[in-house]
């Protein structure tokens, strides 16, 4: 079934994530991170941070935080399972470190079709913000659903 | 980082070999990024879904290469990253990022380099390409 076109704007409810200092050094463990500076509080103010860095690709996670994150999939009518992560981009405006208070206001920002419809793509942008209003950094995702039964 | 850096067009970033993915790898990438798409951490969805096993998340070998990064400049010295998923990273794949220096311009006030980014397996298979631009 092709995506409703309808859905391009729409607005997906922000999340807030506290940045945890404890939650950055299990990122940094998942990674197999040896650069001291994501992981030891020392270290990342004898670099000039105010406490530990938010790692680059850390942001993706913050809307994710929320009881059923992949529901917006499921109400625009794709599966999960056949989602595959097509692109994904960061533009950092400014600096986020352990303690800051984040939020995420993703929108979906296009969505089109190619090979006959056997793909289509939802193209997702957000904006990571501090609790003051500061933009962090913006977001895109491009999410390629694969549908194996439409002809190519 | 406080080793003097060569920013010459052309230049290599030393590659970052990572040790093959386990299944711990992906249950400690799902819990510590947030992602908890089950076709990364649980066999019986990703077969639900046509697929022999679950495969590792596009994101964990993004943040792989933003180590990369991260080994060569400060994290707050990056202006933009981005990557196009080329093909999925299977269980027990081992990925190398690369980078190398493309341009180094003024931008904004600031000299900055522009950086052309891979991440390939053992096998050849190049599973991420992109781009990064980093304050210098």
């Amino acid at each position: 079934m092709p995506l409703d076109q309808n859905v391009i704007g729409k607005q997906l409810p922000p999340v807030t994530l506290t940045i945890d200092a404890g939650r950055l050094r299990f990122f940094a463990k998942a990674i197999s991170e040896t650069n001291p500076v994501f992981t030891d509080l020392q270290t990342a103010h004898a670099a000039g941070h105010r406490d530990l860095p938010v790692p680059p690709t850390f942001l993706f996670g913050i809307e994710l935080e929320r009881p059923d994150p992949f529901e917006w999939l499921a109400g625009v009518g794709v599966d999960l399972r056949r989602v595959l992560h097509g692109e994904q981009s960061f533009t950092y405006h400014s600096r986020a470190v352990a303690g800051d208070v984040l939020t995420a206001t993703p929108r979906i920002a296009n969505v089109y079709s190619k090979k006959g419809g056997a793909l289509e793509f939802i193209e997702k942008t957000s904006m990571v913000t501090q609790k003051n209003g500061e933009l962090v950094a913006e977001l895109k995702s491009v999410i390629v659903v694969r549908n194996p039964e439409q002809p190519q | 980082m406080t080793a003097v850096r060569a920013v010459d067009v052309g230049t290599e970033l030393p590659p970052l070999k990572i040790v093959p993915i386990s299944r711990t790898t992906l249950a400690l990438f799902a819990g510590a990024s947030g992602d908890h798409n089950p076709m990364h951490i649980d066999i019986d969805v990703a077969r639900s879904a046509g697929l022999d096993d679950v495969f590792a998340q596009g994101m964990l070998s993004m943040a792989y290469l933003g180590r990369l990064l991260t080994n060569w400049v400060d994290p707050q010295a990056i202006r933009h990253y981005r990557v196009r998923f080329a093909a999925i990273t299977p269980l027990h794949g081992e990925p190398t990022a690369t980078g190398r220096i493309t341009t180094v311009d003024d931008v904004d006030g600031e000299r900055r380099a522009t950086l052309e980014l891979a991440v390939t397996l053992a096998d050849g298979t190049v599973t991420l390409t992109g781009d990064a631009v980093v304050a210098l």
